[in-house]
């Protein structure tokens, strides 16, 4: 009975469609700048998710419209269409490939997702307080130097960033480093970054903090090596009381990413 | 005077809500003065004095208005007054006014209390789109901004979207299922009068000091804990609108499982009444769950409980965990009535059966089991435990398949059909399919934990749950609203004047909501009401477009009132469906029928020579000659 279906024509027009919107989209940066080793793989992830659902946007959108042309009542019919109840094997087609394909989409994304989140040798940690509605940051690796607003971070080499909140839940987030994590007051929560690009960024908190949130800005510096000791070198001021606390009331609920515990 | 007092309604509501706000009012500064307490002093968000007359009052006014008369009456040994239906059905419009217990009373009080709602939440999203429309502030502060955002989302979803969805299904289902009523129609009575409960909780907290509650309709704490007194306002309304909403899905799933017509198997029931059964299976299990995250809050605020102090030992995560293990099954009881609206409008309107009938009705309970194993999806960036993210992915991925699987099916029921457009409601259908499978498509990659982490909390989130929330519930509920119209109020709607209103609200819904994708992808954060000036141009266009997809909605308005009043006069079946809510006059007889109609067939046989779906009341003559005369066997 399908075969009265044009089943080549359409799957060529959802093809078409397909490469149509591929050709348009897949060029765009969606996200912005890269500048974490992270970036390009979250982005090409994307990508790949682009490609896929154009797919499935095109199928649907060749089925809905090739029916609307073709099964549109003429003006003054008033007959019923054919009983058809469904197809078995269709059916099965539609439940089966869909599995397929979101089962793939999330092998590769935990596969992405452990790769961002691998921890590298001798990596840089990076304390991050956050409150309402201002950033600072701590070095413990020299001797808990202190910055309030501004962090600096050498480039090429991973960062471990411990976060830690005083009052509510904040939001770390550099959209050219594609990682985001909540800070949490009460626990400590970690992220992983390994910035690859030098420049100057923005941190962005991201959760509703209050009437501030909007404004709860911090610069980020991503310079050599050389530069960020010297920067680091040249900060007088130590992580102060209230703040060193919450170091060390720190639960370690929840700082271990993906592959870095087990085994 | 007195007998106006007597006499259950307005005036002994408003005095009961008087009487019972003042007694807990009293009792507090009575307690407050026996413990030796401050009598008005209290910390920064406790205001007991404020909170308890709050609860208070909206049980008096339901008490005083008569939702709990019967039932106090009996309780009291009192001679009940005699349940002979007397208040069944509505004279005029006064009557919408009264405690009624009529379900098509009640689906009509609660259509049209749901939609005031949801034009004051559509202002307050005006006033954000304002306030976005430029970078910097300019219409409202930041604190006020926050106030309008979370009022905005509350209402919609506790006050539109879910009880709107519970209207319908009040007015139709009990006629789709051949029964005179609901099964419990005083029960149903009190779950509406509980919504405005919620609705003016909410709406007054713009009263309270420190401003309407400003923590998002998310709620986290501890930044709820810790917010001003409007905060308490939404953990009662959410109350509320919880019980009403809990009490009205018992309602159903009794209705559904006991008041069948004969005949009508499970297998024979629309596909609205699917999903009206898979809806309430979500509600009364997953609803509980808020009611107890807003208590544990509000108990943090007043009582000093420490659920979420976590300077006092108290786990902020959990709250989230809490929250969202309602909060996700509660987008698809936002999304599976919907669904059952537009199996019933393609199918009629192809003129051909649903395809895949029983897959169509096993993909929802997919839906309602899967539902339950995915609120993590919410929080990848939370600081959740980290191994929980890979497990949530995978079954918020799989969640796509039966989501899918109608998609997929409602296209199969175009196939070999014969195609209508000449009703809105259809158009409506049809746009929807478009809309939900991109609001599907971002779904499935928000479910992708390594684009999530980018994303999350960004303008792509709000993109992503209005294509699924506006462009998909709420084109269902126009669809379902154009399709019932003539049923409902006996009048046919203008469909020109429909036709604006649909291309309208499609031009309208994918000029704000796509841009938003593209600005949130490239870094502007959510809730926020200043932002970056590169992101000026978008927002600016964004706001132009939701500005317009406001103004379409007045032409729908107008064209509900005006043709509710001077329409043309409605046939009983001007689609031609075979359900058995359009076997019977538009509107419909106060007792629904005459004689309980016998079901003998599915519901969507078009085509099929002979089918028949109902035998209704003076038809039963005619069924024997249907049956196949077998002569000469042997």
């Amino acid at each position: 009975m399908y075969g009265r279906l044009p089943i080549v024509k359409m799957l060529a027009a959802t093809v078409a469609l397909t490469a149509a919107i591929c050709a348009v989209m897949v060029p765009i940066h969606w996200d912005g700048q890269q500048a974490s080793t992270a970036a390009p793989k979250i982005d090409n992830l994307l990508t790949v998710m682009i490609v896929l659902s154009s797919f499935v946007f095109s199928l649907v959108m060749v089925m809905l419209f090739y029916a609307l042309w073709k099964f549109r009542a003429k003006p003054g019919d008033e007959s019923d269409g054919e009983p058809i109840h469904g197809n078995t094997r269709l059916e099965v087609a539609w439940t089966l490939i869909p599995t397929v394909i979101v089962l793939f989409a999330g092998g590769y994304s935990w596969s992405v997702l452990s790769d961002i989140e691998k921890p590298a040798d001798n990596p840089l940690t990076v304390d991050v307080f956050s409150q309402q509605y201002a950033w600072s940051f701590g070095y413990p690796g020299k001797d808990m130097a202190w910055s309030e607003g501004e962090m600096h971070v050498p480039v090429n080499r991973q960062v471990q960033f411990k976060m830690h909140a005083q009052d509510v839940i904040h939001s770390f987030w550099v959209p050219e480093w594609r990682i985001k994590k909540d800070n949490v007051p009460g626990i400590t929560t970690t992220a992983i970054v390994t910035p690859d690009k030098i420049g100057t960024y923005q941190l962005i908190c991201t959760e509703l903090c209050g009437f501030g949130h909007a404004s709860m800005r911090a610069k980020v510096v991503v310079e050599s090596p050389a530069k960020f000791r010297e920067w680091v070198g040249g900060l007088k001021s130590k992580v102060p009381q209230p703040l060193a606390e919450s170091i060390t009331q720190d639960t370690e609920a929840n700082p271990v990413p993906l592959d870095a515990g087990g085994a | 005077m007195t007998a106006a007092i007597k006499q259950p309604g307005w005036i002994r509501g408003l005095l009961g809500a008087i009487l019972a706000g003042a007694f807990g009012f009293g009792l507090v500064i009575a307690l407050r003065s026996i413990s030796g307490l401050p009598l008005y002093d209290t910390e920064q968000t406790g205001y007991p004095h404020v909170v308890v007359p709050l609860i208070l009052a909206p049980l008096g006014f339901l008490a005083g208005f008569g939702c709990f008369d019967y039932w106090l009456r009996w309780a009291a040994g009192l001679p009940t007054i005699p349940d002979d239906h007397s208040q069944h059905g509505a004279k005029s419009w006064k009557d919408y006014f009264r405690f009624n217990t009529d379900h098509k009373v009640i689906g009509i009080q609660y259509i049209c209390t749901t939609f005031f709602f949801f034009f004051i939440g559509g202002l307050l999203a005006m006033l954000i789109r304002a306030e976005l429309a430029q970078p910097g502030t300019q219409i409202v502060g930041a604190a006020a901004y926050n106030s309008l955002f979370s009022t905005h989302a509350a209402i919609m979803i506790f006050l539109f979207v879910i009880p709107v969805f519970a209207g319908i299904a009040n007015y139709v289902l009990p006629l789709m299922i051949g029964a005179p009523d609901m099964a419990f129609p005083r029960l149903n009575a009190l779950s509406f009068w509980m919504l405005p409960m919620a609705g003016i909780l909410f709406i007054a907290s713009f009263l309270a000091p420190g401003g309407a509650f400003d923590a998002g309709w998310t709620g986290y704490a501890p930044l709820s804990t810790g917010a001003p007194l409007g905060q308490s306002f939404f953990n009662l309304g959410v109350q509320f609108a919880g019980a009403s909403s809990i009490a009205t899905a018992l309602n159903f799933l009794v209705t559904i499982i006991t008041m069948r017509a004969p005949g009508m198997t499970f297998w024979r029931m629309p596909l609205l009444v699917w999903a009206n059964l898979s809806t309430s299976l979500l509600v009364v299990a997953a609803t509980p769950f808020i009611a107890g995250a807003q208590f544990m809050v509000l108990f943090d605020r007043v009582l000093h409980t420490n659920f979420f102090q976590f300077a006092a030992g108290g786990d902020v995560i959990s709250y989230q965990h809490i929250f969202w293990f309602y909060s996700h099954p509660a987008v698809y009881i936002m999304m599976l009535p919907g669904f059952g609206i537009i199996s019933e409008v393609i199918s009629i309107h192809s003129r051909k059966p649903i395809f895949g009938y029983r897959l169509m009705a096993l993909a929802l309970i997919g839906i309602v089991v899967l539902s339950y194993s995915v609120w993590a999806h919410h929080m990848f960036v939370a600081g959740m435990f980290s191994w929980l993210r890979v497990p949530m992915m995978l079954t918020t991925l799989l969640i796509a398949v039966p989501t899918g699987i109608k998609i997929f099916s409602w296209l199969g029921t175009l196939y070999f059909g014969k195609i209508h457009t000449y009703s809105t409601a259809m158009l409506f259908a049809l746009a929807f399919i478009v809309t939900f499978t991109i609001g599907g498509i971002s779904g499935v990659m928000l479910g992708m934990v390594p684009i999530d982490i980018h994303v999350s909390d960004t303008y792509f989130i709000v993109a992503h749950i209005h294509f699924v929330l506006f462009g998909g519930s709420v084109f269902t509920i126009f669809a379902g609203i154009y399709h019932w119209f003539p049923k409902i109020t006996g009048r046919m709607y203008d469909e020109k004047l429909g036709r604006v209103h649909f291309w309208g609200t499609v031009v309208g819904t994918w000029g704000t909501f796509i841009p938003m994708h593209w600005v949130g992808m490239d870094g502007m954060p959510r809730r926020v009401a200043d932002y970056a000036t590169q992101f000026g141009d978008w927002n600016l266009l964004i706001s132009c477009f939701a500005f317009a997809l406001g103004a379409v909605q007045l032409v729908f308005l107008y064209n509900m009132i005006v043709s509710w009043r001077f329409g043309p006069r409605a046939a009983a079946n001007p689609w031609r469906a075979n359900s058995i809510e359009w076997q019977v006059s538009s509107p419909p007889p106060i007792f629904n029928f005459d004689e309980i109609p016998r079901v003998v067939g599915g519901p969507y046989e078009f085509g099929v020579p002979g089918a028949k779906h109902a035998i209704m009341a003076g038809e039963g003559t005619e069924a024997p000659a249907q049956e196949p005369t077998v002569v000469g066997t042997t």
